[in-house]
């Protein structure tokens, strides 16, 4: 199980990475996990605005769909059209090339409320008690 | 949650396994393996796949009255039957709608059954109501035994399973005809060899001894091995989109007690040349002007359609006409794809449908079943 150490997440496995201005989103490597095969990811426009915590699109597994939130409040600036033709990219490379969303975060300091990698892995630790 | 739920005898071996488990129908059953669902299909079209299915329903039923009694109950020609033949078959209520469907077999004497008589596997969703509707039209001088905690079934598939199921009888697996059984040593393990499968593929369901079934998968796996042949376990959701692919319906999507063979394209799996349980009623409830036929939906919009997702008219949105019963990305054919239930007079290829997928209306067209050919109807 990988933990990138230069991203935040959120108790619902996303994670959230600073670039530049603007923030990078995906799923962990512990939530492409549990999922099992990743075989379609629906994402939101460009330009579509939401608060923290709201559902931003939908990541589809072999068995299960399950809706993927924002970590932070922010207008979408781009989404990775890479996963239309390849959804199995969030389970090869969850904090790299299977990122999902890049938003401009309307609440910068949304970002200290997220877990850091310690955090987290504690959290997924107690999760598999 | 696991403590309530039944294990099969390859429980520990799966979980050594790296398998994951879910619930299904009151078994702790492996999910998925390491390698993953898409990558388990692909595994079982291209080479070979083993699954555990050892939570399956296993009857045997014996006595003078047994073929009667089946060929009543069941709606394929039962009577026809060779001696290790086999045949899918429903089995319905008198209103046509579908207890189970079921493969039986007509056994002669093996080591694994004892004397001659049928096997009827049932869906482990469905042992305990069929065995009670069976025993409620039992006729005297009929015995219907529950062998499944006796009995464990393996099934073995792929375009490679045969090679690999004969290296361990001999050879003997290649020379049973589609849809008949033979018993075999395999390696010196008796079992009951069936020339049927759930997959689309050839292959075999091997049923034997309980006490032998880790011995017997373990060597299969071995065999393989050594002969290179790649081979793997299968879990549920590979299962899942094997059987779907080439058109096989699964009880409680495809097949309920509310739905008619005759509704779920099952007419090939009906003897109408002989009375059976539900027979008239299904044919009567095919004319009637609310009838459902289903069909199978490719999307064209990208979206995987699931069970109980809505299906709408694809002119007036506003009419809810259908419903998803099954739905996926089906690898082999790579798309997503839906089994619904729609109106039988509007059910033709290329009628254009909506389905609604997290609250929006994605288009969707009949297609053609089943989206994939069997190897063996090819051949």
């Amino acid at each position: 199980m990988n933990f990138d150490e230069t991203v935040r997440y959120m108790k619902s496995h996303e994670w959230v990475r600073k670039d530049g201005n603007l923030m990078i989103t995906g799923i962990s490597d512990y939530a492409q996990d549990s999922l099992g095969d990743v075989v379609f990811v629906e994402l939101p426009e460009v330009g579509a605005t939401f608060k923290k915590g709201d559902a931003f699109g939908v990541v589809e597994s072999v068995k299960a769909a399950s809706d993927v939130f924002m970590p932070q409040s922010g207008e979408i600036v781009e989404v990775n059209t890479q996963l239309d033709d390849n959804p199995a990219l969030v389970n090869e490379s969850p904090f790299g090339e299977g990122w999902l969303i890049k938003f401009r975060p309307t609440v910068p300091e949304e970002w200290s409320e997220l877990m850091d990698m310690p955090a987290y892995r504690k959290y997924t630790d107690e999760l598999e008690e | 949650m696991s403590g309530i739920l039944n294990k099969t005898l390859l429980h520990p071996w799966h979980s050594a396994h790296g398998a994951r488990f879910t619930e299904f129908a009151g078994w702790d059953m492996p999910i998925r393996y390491e390698r993953g669902p898409v990558a388990e299909h692909r595994l079982v079209r291209a080479s070979c796949g083993l699954f555990d299915i050892s939570h399956m329903g296993r009857f045997v039923v014996r006595g003078e009255p047994s073929t009667a009694f089946l060929d009543e109950l069941l709606s394929s020609p039962i009577a026809g039957l060779r001696s290790g033949q086999s045949s899918y078959a429903l089995m319905c209520r008198d209103d046509g709608g579908v207890l189970d469907d079921v493969f039986v077999y007509r056994i002669s004497a093996t080591h694994t059954f004892g004397e001659e008589g049928w096997l009827v596997v049932v869906n482990a969703s469905n042992r305990e109501k069929d065995l009670s509707w069976m025993r409620a039209h039992e006729k005297s001088g009929l015995t219907i035994v529950d062998a499944s905690a006796d009995i464990a079934m393996i099934a073995v598939q792929g375009p490679r399973a045969i090679e690999l199921v004969d290296l361990l009888c001999g050879g003997q697996a290649g020379s049973v005809e589609r849809f008949f059984s033979r018993e075999c040593a395999f390696d010196g393990i008796p079992a009951l060899m069936g020339r049927t499968g759930y997959t689309g593929e050839d292959g075999v369901e091997l049923y034997v001894a309980a006490g032998s079934a880790v011995n017997l998968w373990e060597k299969i796996l071995e065999s393989a091995e050594r002969a290179g042949i790649e081979a793997g376990p299968i879990g549920l959701a590979a299962r899942d989109s094997l059987r779907f692919e080439p058109g096989f319906p699964l009880y409680g999507h495809e097949l309920s007690e509310e739905r008619t063979p005759l509704e779920a394209g099952l007419k090939w799996a009906c003897d109408f040349s002989k009375p059976f349980a539900g027979s008239d009623a299904m044919v009567v409830r095919a004319r009637s002007e609310d009838a459902v036929r289903l069909v199978t939906l490719r999307m064209v919009d990208k979206a995987v359609p699931r069970e109980g997702f809505p299906v709408f008219d694809a002119v007036d949105c506003h009419e809810r006409v259908g419903i998803v019963v099954s739905g996926m990305y089906a690898p082999t054919v790579d798309g997503y794809y839906a089994n619904a239930y729609v109106p039988a007079h509007n059910a033709v290829r290329d009628t254009p449908y909506s389905v609604e997928v997290h609250g929006r209306l994605k288009s969707a067209i009949v297609v053609k079943r089943p989206i994939y050919r069997p190897s063996y109807r090819s051949a």
